[in-house]
């Protein structure tokens, strides 16, 4: 378990690529500064399309964690 | 996603429902990635994207074999049509039908579904397409 504080959970698990990004990227956009996500996706493309698109919205990825049969992706809205 | 990025400019030409989501896919990603996309029909995509034509069965393209047909269908992925609505939503995507096939197939505006944004010449393409890149599926 983490011990970060989450604003949202976002459970995407057995969403398609790039469904999980897609639901990530509404949330933040309805968010406020400082909210913190945590998407629970299977997709493997998931592991590499999430922290290319935190990267480049210039977001914060705080933790990603494996867990059974998904990653946990946490990502903080920081602009 | 401040700076301006390049623009990504894609030719649809295909009408099968295959293809069709594999540019949605990439027109989704350059979407959320901060590059706009021009999607230009012709052809045979052209007719995919008519009114009240969009949700119906497009077929696979030819080189599916029996083999594979089965794992794309059963894909629990999003419609290519809901992917764009997506990637309009998340960046800046404009879609043009090719005036020469709307000519083709004798088509006009109104026989279009919505998500398309309006008709243009292949110049008007290249124009928008400026020293992007230019790819043709």
């Amino acid at each position: 378990m983490s011990t970060v504080q989450i604003d949202k959970t976002i459970d995407a698990r057995g969403m398609a690529c790039p469904g999980p990004l897609m639901n990530l990227i509404g949330a933040i956009r309805q968010g406020a500064v400082g909210d913190t996500f945590d998407v629970l996706s299977s997709d493997e493309g998931s592991k590499t399309d999430i922290p290319a698109w935190v990267a480049k919205a210039k977001q914060e990825l705080v933790e990603v964690r494996p867990d059974e049969g998904c990653t946990h992706f946490v990502v903080r809205k920081v602009r | 996603m401040d700076e301006q990025e390049k623009p990504l400019s894609v030719v649809l030409f295909s009408g099968t429902d295959d293809k069709l989501n594999a540019a949605a896919v990439l027109t989704v990603g350059a979407a959320a990635m901060g590059r706009p996309v021009h999607l230009f029909l012709q052809y045979y995509a052209l007719d995919a994207f008519r009114a009240g034509r969009v949700q119906v069965d497009h077929a696979l393209s030819p080189e599916a074999t029996s083999a594979q047909a089965p794992a794309v269908r059963a894909h629990p992925g999003a419609h290519w049509s809901e992917l764009l609505q997506q990637a309009k939503e998340v960046g800046e995507v404009d879609i043009q039908a090719c005036a020469l096939s709307m000519d083709m197939f004798h088509l006009t505006r109104a026989d279009l579904d919505p998500i398309v944004d309006g008709v243009e010449g292949v110049a008007a393409f290249m124009a928008s397409a400026g020293d992007g890149q230019v790819l043709f599926v």
